[in-house]
């Protein structure tokens, strides 16, 4: 984007709670079932039915609305969105509208340019739609309602982002408070977590907003930062031009990497929204809230600091591993259990988190199986720095205890890979290397020092790969010294 | 001895408990009942025969072991098809549900099941409750039993037919602007709308939800006492019913109206009232004073605002309650191979709805659509507010409010289906009390000089039905209105 322009951008995030029941009747919220299984009268909009709320939604909304500092409405109200779909049982969805039950806060997010607050307009609550099926008859649409009446908070941003790159940090530090407060797994893939988009682009310096544009169907954080970038351009291409935006609702098309109008401010539905006369006023008792607040669980930002400042971790280590809580959980678990917070960080991050990600096990709101377990690692880091085994041995240990309990250890000392640092048996493989290799002895002699290293890889090769390599350095050096 | 379908609700139920008769022989009775009066009738949409013998046969198997088989048991009552039954077909008197069969019992069905009732068919209506004759029904037509050219009322016109008739010993209807009690009152029996939340609504198809409330009709004050006591109280399944305990209210009727002090609404003896409804009204008035009671002019100020106010906020609510009703899961769908979701809509509810469900969809369309909302729905709740604030002011003084149902008697067939406001102002004073959420009842006043029923009405403090029960009692103790029955 010129130098000249900036966007400004504000989302709207779609949130599907883990309660066990939907919103308003007794159904389970789970997902994968076959079609049409989760579903009752109420939920399927069946004659005379009506709405009874699930408590369990207003404490997931209050406890996202307390991690991110909005007011909780002491009264707030539920109101239809009336509309015609098939997906929507009733013919009107039940969400909030005027009162919702959260407002004014804001999310702290961690940019390029620094920590930039983030306002949030609103949290409120609302129910789920079915799901229309156009592929499995080739005539008619199928309509799936285990979705329908599943609770889902919807988070609403201030227009206070200006890249895309920022939006997508203010989505991940979304996620993370929400994985955090456990309301919500956060998978954009499966659709529990969906952001909507709202981009206008202005000259830099002007005060007044331009025309926004709503993007829809953004599967990913990177669709999310692909689409703005694209509808970014599109926009500055299209005021460049001396065109004018217009306001309409446009659809990310992945595949072709661009917005596609979908419907004009015009054609936009009327909602009619109106408060639902078979709800109640939503009254919230502050002693509720106050229980609620106390059971908070600190939250991803807190825990950044808290790591940096307790275990003397980098930024960037504390922000990779504070993301998920689970995550954080082990890193903790793990120098609880002895390991030095630096090396316990660097295992995490390389190895464990690497295994984690090549099997999507973090799919999951909370990995239930680690590849080992936080104190078989802090175990493992401890004989490292002991010097009782060496890092590469430690490192083609990790397969070997992945699932399973032992004890690296006793492992250790089952398979007889214990370091070699009897200086008595490495003095005699050094001496029989250098009487094997002449020729590498002279060129070292020449002061070619590279060739140490094929000295000291002979001498591991030689101790099966178990002797301290530091010593084996300090005795070749000594040795070579020592015959010159 | 009088046929079996002459008992009062409560001797039929005693008779059943006391194995004197069986709740078999007494469906029987109320079949053979229909049979006879529904060609000159028409108040049930489905007789449901078999299922109503079937439940019979097991109250009977259960009196016969010992148990306790409830207030109700073996008695046929039957319900206005709005609503549901599982198992049995629920219309809403509309075609867009003709073939419509509920999985599920409206929790005031699965009550009257659990004391011991018999439900034996359901009712004709006006098509979802929206009218006052029954003749917006889409799937039957229903006439009143005192005069066959004539509406029995509506929209609960096949439960009040079907109780005059004595077709059923008692019946159920639901009441949003005056349905149960218009209807009461153009028939000769007895009519009770709840407060609102006094009742369930789970599973009784919404017209307007924050109007709609579930009554009895029943051919006497102590029958409506006994139904009235079997469906009411909290229910888990309608957010809108109250907590408050519900206390039971058939054995208390007898303390009289000695120190009552009623009153009488002047906005509601109007210019143009039929005299001879008038006369009764206030005859009747005369009564519950020489009965010991005082009686004393009232003023409801926003009276002359209740149907304008009735008329958005009903319609509102009703264009989305409606909505459902869209070809999609359930009723009917009317679409062509290869024509669009919208073309189904349209063509469906084009189909399946009546004119006047129409008129009310598109009005109550109009009244939410933006940039007219605040104009109209937000002033009609407003309003609501005043007329409601009226109620509390007049009733602070009073213990109930006397009053006529309606400005006339039951009219011609026809007569008025071609000019819809005419129609609604047979609600002028029956809709306040649904917009103030108050219980209100119908009890025969007597008859016009065509013999056509007159209905008084009676108007209480928020839940305090025990109060108009126990007005209702005294006054009918004291005329020989319910005496007479119609000609059929």
């Amino acid at each position: 984007m010129s130098a000249q322009m900036e966007a400004v951008i504000g989302l709207e995030v779609h949130a599907e709670l883990l309660t066990r029941s939907k919103i308003f009747c007794g159904c389970s919220a789970g997902f994968g079932a076959p079609p049409n299984t989760n579903v009752c009268p109420v939920c399927l909009g069946m004659p005379g039915v009506l709405p009874v709320l699930n408590r369990r939604v207003v404490e997931f909304a209050i406890r996202a609305g307390l991690a991110t500092g909005c007011a909780v409405a002491p009264s707030s109200i539920f109101a239809r969105k009336n509309y015609f779909y098939p997906d929507i049982p009733k013919g009107y969805q039940i969400s909030q509208y005027e009162l919702p039950i959260c407002a004014g806060g804001h999310i702290d997010v961690v940019t390029e340019a620094g920590t930039k607050r983030v306002g949030l307009t609103r949290i409120h609550m609302e129910e789920d739609t079915g799901k229309n099926v156009h592929d499995a008859h080739a005539a008619d649409s199928l309509v799936d309602f285990n979705r329908s009446g599943v609770p889902l908070l919807e988070i609403v941003s201030e227009p206070d982002l200006r890249t895309p790159a920022d939006a997508g940090a203010y989505l991940r530090t979304l996620r993370s408070i929400l994985q955090y407060l456990e309301v919500c797994d956060g998978n954009m893939e499966e659709g529990s977590f969906r952001c909507d988009a709202n981009v206008s682009v202005r000259p830099r310096g002007q005060k007044e907003l331009g025309t926004k544009v709503e993007i829809k169907n953004m599967n990913s954080f990177r669709a999310v930062e692909r689409a703005l970038v694209h509808e970014i351009a599109r926009q500055e291409q299209a005021l460049a031009d001396g065109e004018r935006i217009v306001q309409e609702t446009r659809l990310w098309d992945a595949d072709r990497e661009e917005t596609r109008s979908m419907r004009s401010k015009e054609s936009a539905h009327d909602y009619r929204y109106f408060p639902d006369p078979d709800l109640l006023p939503l009254v919230v008792d502050p002693a509720w809230i106050a229980e609620i607040r106390r059971t908070m669980p600190e939250l991803p930002a807190d825990r950044r600091d808290r790591f940096e400042r307790e275990h003397g971790l980098s930024a960037y280590d504390a922000d990779v591993l504070t993301q998920r809580k689970d995550v954080a959980d082990y890193f903790e678990a793990g120098v609880g259990a002895g390991a030095p917070a630096k090396d316990m960080a660097n295992w995490t991050m390389t190895e464990i988190l690497r295994i984690v990600r090549d099997e999507k096990l973090d799919e999951a709101l909370v990995i239930r199986s680690w590849p080992i377990g936080p104190t078989q690692l802090a175990k493992l880091i401890q004989l490292v720095a002991t010097g009782a085994v060496n890092r590469n041995t430690a490192k083609g240990l990790l397969p070997r205890l992945r699932g399973t309990d032992l004890d690296p250890e006793e492992l250790v000392r089952r398979e007889g890979l214990a370091q070699v640092s009897d200086r008595g048996a490495l003095e005699a493989a050094v001496r029989d290397v250098i009487a094997r290799c002449p020729d590498q002895v002279a060129q070292i002699r020449a002061g070619k020092e590279k060739v140490m290293g094929f000295l000291v890889g002979q001498v591991m090769k030689a101790t099966g790969g178990k002797a301290n390599a530091q010593m084996v350095q300090d005795l070749l050096r000594a040795a070579l010294a020592e015959s010159s | 001895m009088s046929a079996l379908h002459d008992l009062s609700l409560r001797d039929a139920a005693m008779r059943v408990r006391r194995r004197e008769v069986s709740a078999v022989e007494l469906t029987r009775a109320t079949l053979a009942r229909i049979a006879a009066t529904e060609p000159q009738v028409g108040a049930y949409l489905t007789v449901c025969g078999d299922e109503a013998l079937a439940a019979a046969a097991a109250i009977d198997r259960r009196v016969a072991a010992g148990e306790d088989v409830g207030r109700l048991a073996g008695v046929p009552i039957a319900l206005k098809d709005i609503i549901c039954t599982a198992g049995v077909r629920t219309t809403a008197g509309s075609r867009i549900l003709e073939r419509f069969v509920p999985p599920y019992d409206a929790t005031v069905t699965a009550r009257l099941r659990n004391a011991g009732a018999v439900i034996v068919g359901k009712l004709n209506c006006d098509e979802f409750a929206m009218g006052s004759s029954t003749e917006n029904s889409g799937v039957g037509t229903t006439r009143n039993p005192w005069d066959g050219t004539r509406v029995p009322g509506g929209s609960s016109g096949g439960s009040a037919a079907a109780v005059a008739a004595r077709s059923c010993f008692g019946a159920l209807g639901t009441d949003t602007g005056g349905s149960i009690r218009l209807p009461a009152a153009y028939c000769s029996v007895v009519g009770l709308k709840p407060t609102y939340g006094r009742v369930s609504r789970y599973g009784v198809m919404a017209y307007a939800s924050s109007l709609d409330q579930v009554g009895p009709l029943a051919r006497d004050v102590a029958d409506a006492a006994v139904l009235f006591d079997a469906i009411a109280g909290h229910d888990a399944k309608d957010s809108t019913s109250s907590p408050r305990p519900s206390r039971a209210l058939a054995g208390s009727l007898e303390g009289g109206v000695r120190g009552l002090r009623l009153g009488m609404p002047r906005e509601y003896f109007v210019e143009g009232m039929q005299p001879d409804v008038e006369r009764a009204v206030r005859e009747a008035v005369r009564v519950l004073e020489t009965a010991g009671a005082s009686v004393e002019s009232v003023s409801l100020p926003h009276s002359e605002y209740a149907i304008a106010t009735y008329y958005l906020i009903a319609t509102a609510e009703a264009s989305s309650n409606l909505a459902r009703y869209d070809g999609v899961r359930y009723g009917l769908r009317v679409a062509k191979p290869g024509s669009s979701v919208g073309e189904m809509y349209a063509g469906t509810r084009a189909a399946g709805l009546g004119a006047e469900v129409k008129r009310r969809i598109m009005l109550g369309t109009y009244a939410l659509s933006a940039g007219y909302y605040d104009a109209y729905y937000l002033k009609a709740l407003q309003v609501r507010t005043l007329i409601a604030q009226d109620f509390t002011k007049a009733l602070a003084g009073c213990d109930a409010l006397v009053a006529p149902i309606a400005p006339t008697t039951a009219f011609r067939l026809g007569e008025k289906t071609a000019d819809p406001l005419t129609m609604y102002l047979s609600d002028i004073f029956t809709i306040s009390v649904n917009l103030a959420g108050l219980p209100g009842m119908s009890v025969p006043c007597g008859f016009d000089g065509d013999g056509l029923p007159i209905g008084l009405q009676l108007i209480g403090k928020p839940f305090d039905e025990a109060t108009l029960l126990r007005v209702a009692a005294a006054y009918e103790g004291s005329t020989e209105w319910r005496q007479r029955g119609p000609r059929l």
